[in-house]
């Protein structure tokens, strides 16, 4: 049974249908990249998973139980679920352990000591031990963004939902943000990976899925779609991006 | 500058300076000065041929009826009427102008001929105004609930302990702090409106007035109310009712003249007798 | 012919950074010959303008006068003493109805914000409440329940006129109050809302935990000002009989025929805004630092 599974999944916005009977299955352990041109409907594939936001028709399940049934307790869900945001979304009000411990005290129910410790653990697993204390606005782009995967790493979520987030970053913090997820991959956590990086998604992905205009045009294993697209559009699309990525080649 | 600019200047001061001094009329011939004829066509008006007089509102009763000051009717639209008589005026050349209570013997000009509103005449209002001869004497008196403790008070330690209030600047609020002298500060309303609410929230165990309005206010304005008492007047002087100008309007004497006349025609006592002869029995706390 | 140096020819890796000579820069003398030339300028048009204007007013015909009814120092002094102890009851007020207003209003506010279908009464009420009470004029507020209240002889009711400015105080109040919060609630970005609620926190959680938190340090240069505001309007409980600071400054004035009691009454209660005005500016120019600097939302 697959960890998470889109069936039939339908979104619009006004008249405007951003996801058009998307059908995706995700296993556990498995690491999938999604993507696409903007507006494709990649965040808003994400945030239906999460419950962020409701699925006109279609189903979301996961573990194989319906979760965006309506009248389902949403929260209970996304405690199992983990979601990182491309413009980080950090909580300014508290500094970077204050972020970290916010969802287990107020969800999990820690106490302070101990929701303290797990976050200290997870931070210096990542290299932000030394930050623990500071505010976001004193962060660099690529610590806010690891702070804010770790955030999500300390609900200890049994998926893990990336939109974009690397692309708000400049060029040299990229890396050290992509590496936290390779490490996450390595650990063995299940994740769902929007984003515009070709290499990475190479790298890192087990399985590569082509979003166009709110349908999944193309998937399949990285090697395939990536260097062998066989749909016309995803060449159209990789073309656009490779000869983006050779311009901006050193 | 210019010779005519110099000149306008002049023209600015001299008028400012005459408007200071308080003469405040427009056809005055000589620059101030009292004394002269009390002719109708000679008296110094604010409008001429008309007079003036200046009163609060709402105007109340047993002073005024209805509201209305033209009507001939109540205490002291009466007596305003047989003044402007005596002056020579027709009713239909009386004109009234609402005045704030407070603002008619604050100091500056006035905009009125005569004003004519339950105000005592005291020294200290006399530096900022000039007043008439007195054209009624006046009692303080209490108000309040019937059935209350504050009804058997018989004399001013009784008083002491209750709580009491009284219009802001009147001559009662100055008999609580200065006779009375009650143990809890008195409460301090703008009008006589607010001070009857109060007392008809129970706010106050007795509100302090005038004997005629205090008469009033206990028959006909607020159920179960009675006049608790009532106080002579300290010292000699009975407390007055006088009519108010503005510092210096030789106006003032001849309506003197006027009053006494009607005093000794008995012309102002008949006007009491029938507007005030409700004022009977309220039992006399002594404040000796 | 001149050489030009070669232009093919890489910085040299080496070279030693340039050292800043001593002394103050190019820039710093400038701004200084600059400020002391501002400073020259300010100090000659304030002595000028005011000059001016206190020589209009001292030689007006009636300066003699209204000096002695206005500014007369005696009468300032003798007033005082009456006035500062009346003033203590619109502090107690004013503290009392802060601190309720803060409480109403963070409610209402919440109240109207809120989205669940279950709280739809209770955001129409709110905003019937804002509506009515943002309409009704203190002053009417404060006679219907400081006299109509107590009139109705309700068992148990309080008539106590103190107790009842307060409470018209603090049910106006909280309805300007309560759109300052609503707008700095509005003002936190969704995005803050939805990565709480992604933690797995309820609406009410993400509320209390993420969003008010933001919500208020923002408004706190606005909510100030309407606390500035209440601090003179407990005048209005003189309107109800008790004396407080105004109604202390018109007694006075009304038997002496001096109006500087109104001077020193008003000198208290700039006593008392004062400091917090500045301290809104401070915080307000606080925060403008911050924004700029960083992201602090």
């Amino acid at each position: 049974m697959s960890k998470l599974v889109l069936e039939r999944v339908w979104k619009s916005f006004g008249d405007r249908d951003v996801l058009a009977q998307v059908d995706l299955a995700v296993a556990e352990h498995e690491v999938v990249a999604l993507i696409g041109a903007s507006g494709s409907g990649k965040s808003t594939l994400l945030r239906c998973v999460n419950l962020l936001e409701p699925v006109d028709d279609g189903r979301v399940l996961l573990d194989g139980v319906d979760i965006s049934e309506p009248g389902r307790d949403v929260d209970a869900v996304r405690r199992r679920i983990g979601i990182v945001f491309q413009a980080f979304n950090l909580f300014p009000h508290l500094d970077v352990l204050g972020n970290v411990t916010l969802g287990p005290r107020r969800v999990l129910g820690f106490a302070r000591r101990d929701a303290e410790a797990r976050a200290t653990e997870l931070l210096a697993r990542f290299g932000l031990a030394d930050k623990a204390s500071d505010y976001p606005d004193r962060l660099s782009g690529g610590q806010q963004q690891r702070v804010a995967i770790v955030r999500a790493l300390a609900m200890d979520p049994e998926l893990l939902l990336l939109d974009e987030i690397t692309s708000a970053l400049d060029p040299e913090l990229v890396g050290e943000v992509l590496d936290v997820v390779r490490e996450l991959k390595a650990g063995g956590m299940t994740m769902l990976i929007a984003t515009h990086e070709m290499a990475f998604a190479r790298s890192i992905a087990d399985r590569v899925c082509f979003l166009d205009d709110g349908r999944i045009c193309e998937e399949g294993p990285p090697a395939q779609v990536l260097d062998a697209p066989r749909h016309p559009r995803t060449q159209q699309f990789l073309q656009r991006v490779l000869r983006r990525e050779d311009d901006t080649r050193p | 500058m210019s010779s005519a600019t110099w000149r306008a200047i002049g023209v600015v001061a001299v008028t400012g300076a005459l408007l200071l001094a308080g003469c405040g009329d427009d056809d005055d011939e000589t620059a101030g000065g009292g004394g002269g004829s009390c002719e109708t066509e000679d008296l110094t008006l604010v409008k001429e041929g008309t007079l003036t007089i200046g009163t609060d509102t709402p105007a109340f009763p047993p002073w005024f009826e209805d509201d209305d000051p033209t009507n001939g009717e109540g205490f002291e639209s009466a007596v305003a009427y047989a003044v402007a008589e005596e002056l020579g005026f027709a009713p239909e050349d009386v004109e009234w102008t609402v005045v704030p209570f407070n603002n008619a013997f604050a100091p500056g000009d006035k905009s009125f001929d005569f004003d004519i509103n339950q105000v005592s005449i005291s020294e200290e209002r006399e530096q900022a105004i000039d007043f008439s001869d007195g054209y009624y004497d006046v009692n303080q008196a209490i108000v309040g609930f019937s059935d209350s403790e504050a009804a058997s008070a018989t004399s001013l330690e009784d008083l002491k302990g209750l709580k009491l209030g009284a219009q802001q600047g009147t001559t009662s609020l100055d008999f609580i702090n200065d006779v009375i002298d009650p143990d809890q500060e008195p409460y301090v309303y703008n009008d006589n409106s607010a001070a009857k609410a109060a007392l008809d929230a129970q706010q106050v165990d007795g509100i302090v007035l005038d004997l005629p309005t205090a008469f009033y206010v206990s028959a006909v304005e607020i159920e179960g109310t009675a006049v608790i008492g009532q106080f002579p007047s300290v010292g000699e002087d009975p407390e007055q009712f006088g009519l108010v100008f503005e510092e210096g309007n030789p106006l003032r004497d001849c309506v003197n003249e006027a009053l006494a006349s009607l005093r000794d025609s008995g012309r102002l006592a008949e006007i009491e007798q029938e507007w005030l002869s409700e004022v009977v029995d309220a039992p006399v706390i002594p404040v000796e | 012919m001149t050489e030009p140096s070669d232009p093919g020819r890489a910085p040299d890796p080496e070279a030693i950074r340039p050292q800043r000579p001593a002394g103050p820069t190019h820039r710093a003398l400038a701004e200084r010959a600059q400020r002391r030339r501002s400073a020259v300028i300010a100090g000659v048009s304030t002595v000028v303008v005011f000059g001016a204007l206190a020589a209009i007013v001292v030689r007006a015909p009636g300066w003699g006068q209204v000096r002695r009814a206005f500014f007369s120092w005696d009468d300032f002094r003798a007033s005082l003493g009456d006035i500062a102890p009346a003033f203590m009851l619109n502090v107690r007020i004013f503290l009392i109805a802060e601190v309720l207003i803060l409480v109403v209003a963070l409610a209402v506010a919440v109240a109207r914000s809120s989205r669940s279908p279950v709280l739809f009464p209770v955001r129409v009420l709110a905003t019937v409440y804002v509506d009515l009470l943002r309409g009704i004029p203190i002053i009417l507020l404060i006679f219907l329940l400081g006299f109509g209240v107590p009139a109705l002889r309700l068992d148990g009711v309080t008539n106590e006129p103190v107790v009842w400015a307060t409470v018209a105080l603090v049910l106006s109040y909280s309805a300007y109050v309560s759109e300052v919060f609503r707008a700095g609630i509005d003002s936190v970005h969704e995005s803050q809302r939805a990565a709480a609620r992604s933690l797995g926190l309820t609406e009410g959680k993400a509320l209390r935990f993420v969003v008010l938190p933001q919500a208020v340090r923002r408004v706190i240069p606005p909510l100030l000002n309407d606390f500035i505001a209440l601090q003179k309007e407990t005048a209005l409980v003189g309107l109800l009989g008790p004396i407080e600071a105004a109604r202390q400054a018109q007694i006075y004035s009304s038997k002496t025929f001096n109006f500087t009691s109104y001077l020193a009454a008003a000198v208290i209660f700039v006593a008392l805004t004062v400091p917090l005005t500045r301290f809104t500016d401070w915080l307000v120019s606080r925060r403008r630092d911050r924004v700029s600097a960083g992201r602090l939302a």
